[in-house]
């Protein structure tokens, strides 16, 4: 049976697919739900919920801070299974967690895995989980609940881990867009269309997604014509710092980049 | 029992390399040649040649004779502190500043915490010609302020880390980003036996001089070439690593391996990772560290910012966990106890780090006969203001 992730892929053909990542704890404790409510409602087509973590390496100064926000009000692993447990009643938008090893670890891996699919998460990103431990230790318990696992790429993963990285993977091929943390905005993002194209003509199984730099409707509308969409994280997380309602920063935020 | 990495990076269910994709390339390109460039004939006679003539090695295994009378053991001290930039840290920087130079890397960059591997880094960096940025905990910049002076005066960028607890971790965890950005002209020296495998590998051969020169000293001195006991501090653990080295599959080699326990292992003011540590992830390397059960790295504290970390480097916590090593885990004020001691015994002033390894002496339980070597890792130039303020010198 198809996860809403690969239903997404599977059936909507167009082009231009939008996921949206957020700290979950950011900025208020108990705004998940809301979050992601108003994403769905605004057009977005996935979204990406993060668990954070205190020493977020692939992360710039914005996820950075909004980790460390979510982390002083109080949001856990636990605590956002439990904000999670009704989701599937108000929403099929397809959702991802994505995270850290240390604290899925702490959780342990299985009893994770085993909650995601109860409140009916779809696809897991853990950046610093290595292909071949994913594939040695944890490939089949991530099959058994029905969740999707992403690996990242960049521009110097060479092309044979490329076609292994897809042959493990049954979701998206998560494509960082340059030798980048999250959340630059100097332009290189989209810059690299070289990287794109090669990847592209490669012909793998999975759809890719570009993400990292994304942070405005240019550099959305570039990435999406080089893959099947792009992810927007950090543009997103200051975008809900702004002074207005959530609803109101959620609803101009997605519509500047789409319209 | 075998106490070396082995294929896959791992000492015992400790080590490995979990690093996101990004670094990838990097950390394999490290791995598959890290061996076969530094046992290559041409570069060991140029480090050779680097550590006698510039760094000034073999340093002296000296026999503290007062220091021997007041614990009623033999000690010895083996004089790292005696090393060029006043630590052990520069066996490893020249080790990996001639790699990365066979690498054809261009711009290099370190993490530091009390300074020294900052300044042995920026050292190599102005012996060699390269461009050297330096991360620091914004805290670590104002309490070792002698040598953020010094690495600024070798041409380095100091870049302060202001995330966090501003120390040891958060720079760290800087200069990995920073590696992210940069991953094809840049070359990242670790300092310490923590970080994604090759790292803790290579950082504990680099150092492994010190205990492969003490089995000849030892030889020469006391007629058998290994001791009862070796002490080392361990925050990463590189000086603790290099002291083992050689001795790790003697068991007739006591190895004590000690801690900042700060404030106190109860106080929550500690840095004691084999008490307070459990299994996780830091840093890319599956270790102990210290952690809340959700997973969050805790803020670590100890006075001494070299041992100011909440993990320990991948080798120790097996070492610790099969029971080859014994861990003692000592406060701020043994640790200044044991500065004061043995500079009015010795006239050496050691490294606050060193000290850690010092105060534990009255706890190992040596014999009159036994042997004792400490790894006195660094000299205590860089903590004078410190000491000035605790020992209320400024007063007089």
């Amino acid at each position: 049976m198809k996860n809403r992730l690969q239903e997404l892929f599977a059936e909507k053909q167009q082009e231009g697919l939008l996921s949206v990542y957020f700290t979950a704890g950011y900025p208020n404790l108990n705004d998940t739900e809301s979050i992601i409510l108003e994403l769905e409602k605004n057009g977005v087509d996935l979204i990406e919920v993060g668990m954070p973590f205190s020493d977020p390496l692939a992360d710039g100064p914005t996820i950075q801070q909004s980790s460390e926000v979510a982390i002083r009000n109080g949001m856990t692993i636990p605590l956002l299974f439990e904000q999670l447990r009704n989701i599937r009643e108000k929403t099929q938008i397809p959702l991802v967690l994505m995270g850290y090893l240390n604290p899925v670890m702490q959780y342990g891996v299985e009893r994770f895995c085993q909650k995601c699919k109860e409140v009916g998460i779809d696809g897991i990103i853990l950046p610093d989980l290595p292909l071949a431990d994913y594939v040695r230790e944890f490939k089949s318990i991530f099959e058994e609940n029905n969740l999707s696992k992403v690996f990242l790429i960049t521009p110097q993963t060479p092309e044979q881990r490329i076609r292994e990285i897809d042959s493990h993977t049954n979701g998206f091929v998560y494509m960082v867009s340059s030798a980048s943390t999250t959340g630059s905005t100097n332009g290189k993002a989209v810059a690299n269309t070289d990287y794109f194209q090669r990847v592209a003509q490669m012909g793998i199984q999975n759809p890719a997604m570009i993400g990292f730099g994304i942070h405005n409707r240019d550099t959305f509308v570039q990435a999406c014509n080089h893959a099947r969409g792009a992810i927007i994280g950090s543009a997103f997380i200051k975008a809900l710092g702004q002074e207005r309602s959530l609803q109101q920063n959620i609803q101009s935020f997605i519509h500047s980049l789409r319209n | 029992m075998n106490y070396i990495v082995d294929d896959n990076g791992f000492y015992g269910k400790f080590g490995g390399a979990y690093v996101p994709e990004m670094l990838y390339p990097n950390v394999e390109e490290l791995r598959q040649n890290y061996l076969k460039i530094i046992y290559k004939p041409e570069f060991q006679k140029e480090l050779q040649a680097l550590l006698k003539d510039y760094v000034g090695r073999p340093t002296p295994l000296y026999f503290a004779k007062r220091l021997s009378e007041r614990y009623n053991t033999k000690i010895y001290l083996k004089r790292e502190d005696l090393n060029h930039t006043g630590a052990h840290k520069i066996n490893n920087t020249m080790g990996q500043i001639l790699l990365a130079k066979r690498l054809g890397k261009k711009r290099i960059i370190a993490e530091t915490g009390a300074g020294q591997h900052g300044v042995a880094t920026a050292t190599v960096c102005a012996l060699m010609g390269l461009e050297c940025i330096v991360y620091m905990g914004e805290v670590d910049i104002e309490r070792q302020a002698p040598n953020v002076a010094r690495m600024k005066m070798l041409g380095a960028s100091v870049v302060p880390a202001t995330s966090g607890s501003k120390t040891l971790k958060d720079a760290t965890n800087e200069a990995i980003r920073d590696w992210i950005n940069n991953p094809e002209d840049t070359y990242y020296i670790i300092g310490s036996v923590v970080g994604p495998h090759p790292y803790p590998d290579m950082v504990a051969r680099f150092q492994a001089v010190i205990s492969e020169e003490m089995m000849a000293q030892l030889q020469e001195q006391t007629g058998r070439d290994y001791p009862d006991y070796v002490v080392a501090c361990v925050g990463g653990g590189s000086n603790a690593a290099g002291a083992f080295y050689h001795y790790l599959d003697r068991p007739e080699v006591k190895l004590v391996a000690v801690e900042a326990a700060g404030l106190g292992i109860e106080s929550g003011e500690s840095a004691a990772t084999s008490v307070l540590g459990k299994e996780g992830i830091i840093h890319g390397s599956r270790t102990l560290l210290m952690q809340t059960e959700d997973g969050q790295v805790v803020e670590p504290y100890s006075i001494s910012a070299g041992l100011d970390y909440p993990g320990v480097g991948p080798l120790h916590a097996h070492l610790h966990q099969s029971g080859r090593a014994v861990f003692e885990s000592i406060t701020d004020d043994e640790a200044l106890k044991a500065v004061l001691e043995l500079t009015r015994l010795e006239g050496i002033i050691p490294a606050l780090e060193s000290a850690h390894a010092l105060a534990a002496l009255d706890r190992i339980g040596a014999k009159p006969e036994d042997v004792v070597v400490v790894n006195l890792s660094g000299r205590g130039d860089k903590d004078l203001a410190t000491y000035l303020k605790r020992f209320h010198f400024d007063e007089e």
